[in-house]
């Protein structure tokens, strides 16, 4: 699951904060309206008055240029070639090429779907366990009862994903854990690292073990902004629990869980990389492979650079579309937008 | 979004200890149960408690191997009891120059990157944090973009070869300086500070570096250190950018090390040399000590900066 995010600030409803400092709502009307010269000159009154403020913003948008928008502008070598020590622009013109490459590259394809499958797997099993998680963890009582639950289910968070696979291949080694179980119910030993057809059980496991107590997080904080009159009022009218839990408790996270919803939806295709990058082996590539590791493979380990940038970009662009569509849907149905 | 109401009122001076409580405030009930129920909360504490063994099996597991004698893994035996026990593999790991020589790189990493970070971070978020700063919406959206849209593996694999960074520090404490998650957490803090405070800042002459650094920063302490666990914890855990960007062995973080002990393209072969029976045992004993050596500055830590972190979360969702 992804990281709970903030992004109200990408909100336009604040639009009006255009205006300058002193000038107040008459002003911004009037540079609203006339953007002849007016604006230019009081441009320059606001960084006379504000240029320390404007100084602080100078490094942190050179890096964000250098790193995070020459990066987008460098996607062009999806469809220009590109050699290795020239420019990071590439050399000349190929149009379609890499992009009907991929198109045409069987790989490709399964990769694909391995990527959804494991992006939907993902969506059906990890994302609702931290909502039952929370649901639970909001039934009990004694508090350091639940303060102890919360503090041991978070700390898989804090875990370097290296540590993470280090576990994971400890426990389901053919001297691990789980085949020390298996071997005493009589079963025999399975090899489940090298195992295609168990990948994506041990890699929505190892997920689940990380994610889903931090997940909880703000479920938690929804559920205490309920009104507890609610409850009352229920009571009186004589639901139990249950009930409670149906038409009170799920209706006042529902914002929650929207949002993560979406959000985790926009992360979809991006498939944790690097988890799979650490699990996976030739032998397991048939489920295993995502198409981050491909390009990975394909661009970094055999110098294809324009070929994995054109999956890099046609990837970029899905995780976009999905995270639009799915705001304007959950914005459609339930009222509830990231922005 | 939700969290909005829950977390205003305290919004201006978010106390963690404070915030970490309101999450564990339970339902108040004052009906008596029914017999259902009650069977319900014995369930509920079985699972519960089965979450928590869970958890917490992994960890135990790799201790139990990392104090245990090489034959009793190999036969399957060790899970919850180290078996055989010995110290022994953690003096071989120790002893190990390259272990201490990447750990070394990791904790200058963590501090030279978070450092960056948080001078680029704190200074954006002070600016866009002002509600009258003209093309405020501008340079917010500059940074939130990134989030939805990135360049991607190998435009930015390209970027770092050119610019020269690959094998120096740089390609590991650079391009990761900015978390917009962390840069609109920090923005929220600042626009809930009073106003007062600057303009009485500005009546007494100060410019916006000495409001920034005399007045506006002693007043965020607490956001500040939770921003610093944010950004360690994420650095110290990073693995990948040195994996791509580093070829030099000597400039490996432990993560790193770790991961090719993993991969068995294994850095420690000398370590676990002249032992003759074989890799896969003598690098499963070790593994485990290495494990245990890179999560114990977390794990100490952990009790102490685990409500910082729930702060922040939900500072990050206030408005959201």
């Amino acid at each position: 699951m992804s990281t709970p995010q903030n992004l109200e600030a990408s909100s336009p409803a604040g639009g009006q904060a255009t205006g300058t400092l002193s000038d107040g709502a008459a002003a911004v009307a009037i540079a609203r309206t006339s953007r002849g010269a007016y604006p230019q000159r009081s441009w320059r009154k606001t960084l006379r008055r504000d240029w320390q403020l404007y100084s602080l913003l100078v490094l942190p948008l050179i890096f964000l240029l250098i790193f995070r928008y020459m990066p987008m502008a460098g996607n062009v070598i999806a469809f220009r070639r590109f050699r290795p020590g020239s420019s990071i622009f590439g050399d000349e013109w190929v149009g379609l090429r890499y992009v009907e490459l991929f198109i045409n590259d069987a790989k490709f394809w399964e990769v694909f779907q391995n990527t959804l499958i494991l992006g939907a797997l993902g969506l059906l099993i990890v994302f609702p366990l931290p909502i039952i998680l929370a649901l639970l963890l909001n039934e009990v009582r004694r508090i350091w009862f639940k303060r102890l639950v919360q503090t041991i289910s978070y700390l898989p968070h804090f875990m370097s994903i290296v540590i993470v696979a280090g576990m994971v291949f400890q426990i389901f080694s053919v001297q691990g854990t789980i085949n020390q179980v298996i071997t005493a119910v009589g079963g025999d030993a399975v090899n489940f690292m090298q195992r295609a057809d168990w990948f994506r059980t041990i890699y929505i496991s190892s997920e689940v073990w990380q994610t889903v107590g931090w997940g909880t997080i703000l479920y938690l904080a929804a559920l205490t902004t309920i009104d507890q009159q609610l409850y009352e009022a229920s009571r009186i009218d004589g639901a139990n629990r249950w009930k409670q839990t149906w038409h009170i408790t799920l209706p006042g996270i529902r914002p929650t869980m929207v949002t993560l919803l979406v959000l985790n939806i926009g992360t979809f295709m991006a498939v944790g990389f690097e988890k799979v990058l650490l699990l996976y082996n030739p032998l397991t590539y048939p489920t295993a492979d995502v198409i981050s590791t491909y390009l990975y493979r394909v661009g970094i380990l055999s110098s294809n650079f324009s070929y994995a940038t054109a999956i890099g970009l046609f990837e970029s662009l899905i995780g976009l579309t999905l995270i639009l569509s799915a705001n304007a849907i959950s914005r459609r149905l339930v009222g509830t937008s990231l922005w | 979004m939700v969290t909005d109401s829950a977390l205003k009122d305290q919004a201006g001076a978010p106390d963690p200890t404070r915030l970490a409580r309101r999450l564990e405030r339970p339902t108040p009930t004052t009906v008596k149960d029914s017999r259902g129920y009650k069977v319900f909360t014995v369930i509920n504490v079985l699972v519960l408690t089965g979450v928590m063994a869970i958890t917490l099996y992994p960890f135990a597991n790799i201790i139990a191997q990392s104090f245990s004698s090489e034959g009793f893994i190999n036969a399957g035996q060790v899970n919850l009891v180290p078996r055989g026990f010995n110290v022994e593999t953690y003096r071989t790991v120790m002893a190990d120059n390259m272990f201490w020589i990447n750990y070394r790189n990791t904790v200058v990493y963590t501090v030279v990157a978070t450092t960056i970070a948080m001078v680029l971070t704190t200074t954006y978020a002070y600016a866009i944090s002002k509600k009258n700063l003209r093309g405020r919406n501008f340079f917010i959206m500059v940074a939130v973009f990134t989030m939805f849209f990135n360049g991607g593996l190998i435009p930015n694999y390209v970027l770092i070869n050119a610019i020269g960074f690959t094998n120096t520090i740089w390609a590991i404490v650079i391009p990761n300086a900015i978390s917009v998650f962390n840069l609109l957490v920090m923005k929220a803090f600042f626009e809930n500070m009073p106003d007062e405070l600057e303009e009485a800042a500005a009546i007494d002459g100060l410019g916006t570096y000495r409001t920034l650094l005399r007045i506006v920063l002693p007043l965020s302490k607490a956001v500040i250190a939770t921003m610093v666990l944010f950004y360690a914890v994420s650095f110290w855990n990073s693995w990948f950018q040195a994996f791509l960007y580093l070829d030099d062995a000597r400039l490996y973080p432990v993560t790193v090390y770790l991961r090719n002990l993993i991969a068995g393209a294994t850095t420690a072969t000398s370590v676990a040399g002249g032992s003759s029976d074989g890799m896969t045992q003598v690098a499963s004993n070790i593994q485990s000590v290495t494990m245990v050596l890179t999560v114990l500055p977390i794990i100490c830590l952990y009790p102490f900066i685990q409500k910082y972190f729930v702060s922040g979360v939900m500072l990050g969702s206030v408005k959201g």
